[in-house]
């Protein structure tokens, strides 16, 4: 089918980028993978479970939902997207089978995934993602086991605690990589946005109530178990990140919420070699943009986290922005109505700057996290690759990750480095001593997430096939 | 005094690298160049598969020996490239098939390779993962492959052990003709030797015009696939009679899905994006021939630059016209054959007489001919 634009992704950014669009008169259709939209912050309770509402997220995200539904965008939900080729054209996997849609432009919006950095015992069953217990909260109801030790950086970690603690769970100790002085620095800047620093404060106030200890400038050290995590033992940090000296501490736990921030999930931009650059604050490799989201490929626009982690209120109007800007450059919306229309949106992008960079700045990686890998450590879990043999690419030779993933398999796996990529790259270019972005990023390669083949297959007889002619012999 | 190589070697990949090893044994002080790190191009993405029953008829004796050289890398490499040696089977599926198949494997047999025509259900024992509706089915026993990925980590540790002067990441912008030798330009400022070897793959076109030399190489971009780590499906190669499928299960469980369909993309962008018809076809395909396949996940897919002269056979030889300047590539096959072929070049350009004939380009230059007059 053809439309105006597809949009990739239905979370704040690519939900608000589609009714933009479709307000300003194109034809647009989404994909996202999930049932409904919302993306992984504004999630809604997956069909047939029932998870506590009220929060600002789950409001958020009902107003989202709401408006999808009220417009005329196509909505394909549940589709799993394995093909995004240009002029563009998407194949994705649904209910039905493969589908496909084309339009002469296409909107990105396809989020961000959790960094790793890896420590002993981090693929334990009963390690879990910080993100990944906030899907657990929102969308199933669910309570990780307890205790829960809930550790890493960023303000996920006190909204996942007190979202714990609220559940009725027992979260043993939050173990923060910043200082409390790092948060109290962070404070003007975070006061830029009254309700969710409020929200913040709620949450540290439910884990004091719940008389949580809290551990600043720690790190976890390592887990420990045999067939799961049984103990999570964590350390003092320095103030780059690293190992410190001092008394170790040990918790008995039941389940580990580990999360060192994002990473943009910068993919489909470099599918079409798109103009990238690294910015350790924005979280890793993001696409090269204009102020409305334009990337260096005609047509080809990208927002939301996945150019940078900014948050849910930046990625609702950078999705705005970018709906009305492929309106525009499609003659639908003139040069006015651009204007008066995208002028709140940068408005509101302007006040919520200094917040943003606050909440990124606790979430990028800190070089000194990694160096603090032990050697042994696996650092590409799909592959069982470690720091050492990592190191010992380097020796033999790489001088990027790609050439990395042929000596080592590392990143080769089924998540295509989406996990072990970050750390990867950051000890590649400190084993070889250069700036991180001389040791480049991996390819992205379709299907950018595992398809089952039976899907791709259908049904189709032996005469159906298309085969080319043969080789010469 | 700038320092003179024996050798410049442009093009990092199966051909060039064989060569420079090859020369740098034979005594001569050679330095290899490619724009990237060795084997990153078509040598280090393709399938890896190194079978008779895919190769062109006319280079089936070098791809018997070139088969045994990988077979026995640890010994003249000295590292390994994770080659397996297994059964292959050649399938067919339809009446027409096995009439394609009966007379190619009977023109590859009369060439040397070992293939014998078998029913289905004697390949169904050698291959007990293969469909029940194969009629006939081409066996050989010279077949197997490797893991290409690790081409460029095996070639480099041997190239630096040979006394290769080694630069990756070097790309040459130009060759100058003269003073008894070749000045290479690059970003990194020039590079002299007295003579030359061009082995840059599908580049070998614009490299060649570098010499005034007009070779057109036609530029195939296959598309491949790899599934996630299964359990096994199959312990051989298996093809099928039209050329069009090779698939072969690693030992860490994933399964490589080639066969040479198109993807698009050039010479200049590389391989640009995949043609999804074309995969899910490809895919169809492999899963009629392997059925458990099907309940494996697609991981991950990708093109590789193939080059091709108009006669689809090698162009490994002297550059016709400019004295001590070689030209290696364009091998059907490349992968299987390309490291015999370079082998013999090596021969040549260390002064002896190589075993089996090169595939001068000769044949090749006719710069008066217009478009299209070939058949």
């Amino acid at each position: 089918m053809n439309f105006d634009l597809i949009v990739l992704g239905g979370g704040p950014a690519g939900g608000n980028a589609a009714l933009a669009a479709a307000e300003a008169g194109l034809s647009v259709v989404l994909f996202d993978e999930q049932p409904t939209a919302g993306g992984q912050v504004w999630r809604a309770p997956w069909p047939g479970f029932d998870a506590p509402g009220g929060s600002p997220e789950r409001r958020d995200g009902d107003a989202l939902r709401a408006a999808l539904a009220a417009s005329n965008v196509d909505l394909r939900f549940g589709r799993r997207v394995w093909s995004v080729g240009g002029n563009f054209r998407v194949d994705a996997v649904g209910p039905d089978g493969n589908e496909s849609a084309e339009a002469p432009r296409l909107i990105a919006a396809t989020g961000a995934h959790e960094r790793v950095v890896p420590f002993p015992g981090w693929t334990l069953p009963g390690v879990i993602g910080l993100a990944a217990a906030t899907v657990l909260l929102k969308s199933h109801g669910v309570v990780p086991g307890s205790p829960v030790v809930v550790a890493g950086c960023g303000p996920l970690l006190a909204g996942v605690a007190a979202g714990i603690v609220k559940a009725g769970g027992t979260v043993a100790a939050v173990v923060d990589l910043a200082g409390a002085t790092d948060w109290i620095a962070a404070v003007p800047r975070l006061l830029s946005r009254p309700a969710t620093f409020a929200q913040g404060v709620g949450w540290a106030l439910k884990i004091a109530g719940a008389r949580v200890p809290i551990h600043f400038r720690h790190a976890v050290r390592r887990v420990e178990g045999e067939d799961g995590a049984e103990a999570v033992v964590i350390g003092p940090v320095d103030a780059g990140g690293g190992n410190a000296a001092g008394p170790e501490i040990r918790y008995a736990i039941s389940t580990l919420v580990v999360g060192h921030g994002l990473v943009p999930g910068a993919e489909i931009p470099r599918l079409f070699r798109a103009d990238m650059r690294f910015d350790r604050r924005l979280g890793g490799h993001v696409p090269v943009l204009d102020a409305e989201g334009r990337t260096s490929v005609p047509g080809l626009y990208a927002t939301g986290d996945g150019v940078g982690i900014r948050g849910a209120v930046a990625a609702t109007d950078g999705g705005l922005l970018a709906g009305l800007a492929a309106a525009h450059d499609m003659k639908r919306l003139d040069a006015a109505a651009f204007a008066e229309r995208a002028a709140p949106a940068r408005r509101r992008l302007a006040g919520v700057a200094g917040f943003s960079d606050a909440m990124a700045a606790m979430m990028a990686l800190r070089p000194a996290q990694a160096s603090s890998v032990p050697p042994e450590t696996v650092v590409c879990r799909c592959e069982d690759v470690t720091r050492r043999e990592i190191e010992e690419a380097a020796d033999s030779g790489a001088t990027e990750v790609n050439q990395l993933k042929h000596f080592t398999r590392c990143g080769m796996g089924p998540c295509q480095g989406r996990m072990c990529g970050d750390v990867a790259a950051e000890l590649l270019a400190q084993k070889l001593g250069v700036p991180r972005e001389a040791v480049g990023q991996w390819t992205a390669r379709p299907p950018l997430r595992p398809v089952p083949l039976a899907d791709l297959l259908g049904r189709f007889d032996y005469s159906d096939i298309p085969i080319p002619k043969p080789a010469p012999l | 005094m700038t320092h003179v190589h024996d050798l410049a070697v442009v093009g990092g990949g199966v051909h060039g690298a064989t060569a420079a090893l090859f020369c740098a044994r034979g005594g001569m002080d050679v330095a290899l160049l490619d724009r990237g790190p060795l084997c990153r191009e078509a040598s280090g993405v393709n399938a890896g598969t190194l079978t008779m029953q895919m190769t062109r008829v006319a280079l089936i004796p070098y791809a018997m020996k070139a088969h045994a050289m990988w077979a026995s890398a640890p010994q003249w490499l000295g590292h390994d490239v994770g080659v397996v040696v297994c059964d292959g089977l050649s399938l067919a599926f339809t009446e027409q098939e096995a009439e394609i198949l009966t007379f190619r494997a009977g023109k590859r047999r009369e060439a040397g390779a070992p293939i014998s025509i078998i029913d289905g259900k004697a390949a169904k024992r050698i291959e007990p993962g293969i469909s029940d509706e194969v009629l006939i089915a081409g066996h050989c026993e010279v077949d197997g492959y490797a893991n290409a990925y690790l081409t460029g980590l095996a070639y480099r540790n041997a190239l630096l052990g040979a006394g290769v002067s080694l630069h990756e990441n070097r790309r040459v912008d130009g060759v100058d003709v003269g003073d008894g030798g070749f000045t290479l330009s690059t970003p990194q400022g020039p590079l002299r030797a007295r003579r030359l070897l061009l082995a840059g793959g599908v580049w070998i076109e614009p490299m060649l015009a570098w010499l005034g030399v007009s070779l057109p190489i036609k530029t195939l971009v296959n598309q491949l696939a790899v599934t996630e780590r299964v359990a096994p499906v199959m312990r051989t190669v298996v093809g099928i009679a039209s050329g069009l499928l090779s698939l072969k299960q690693y030992a860490h469980g994933t399964v490589v899905i080639g066969g040479g369909w198109q993807a698009l993309g050039d010479r200049e962008r590389g391989g640009v994006e995949l043609v999804p018809e074309r995969l899910v076809g490809n895919m169809r395909l492999a899963c009629h021939a392997i059925p458990a396949l099907a309940g494996a996940r697609l991981a991950r897919a990708w093109a590789g630059l193939e080059a091709e002269t108009r006669d689809a056979l090698p162009a490994a030889g002297p550059v016709p016209g400019v004295p001590d300047a070689y030209v290696c590539g364009s091998v059907h096959s490349g992968y299987t054959s390309g490291p015999y072929i370079a082998r013999l070049l090596a021969d040549r350009i260390l002064g002896s007489e190589p075993e089996m004939p090169l595939f001068p380009i000769d044949r090749l230059l006719r710069p008066e001919a217009p478009e299209g007059t070939d058949a």
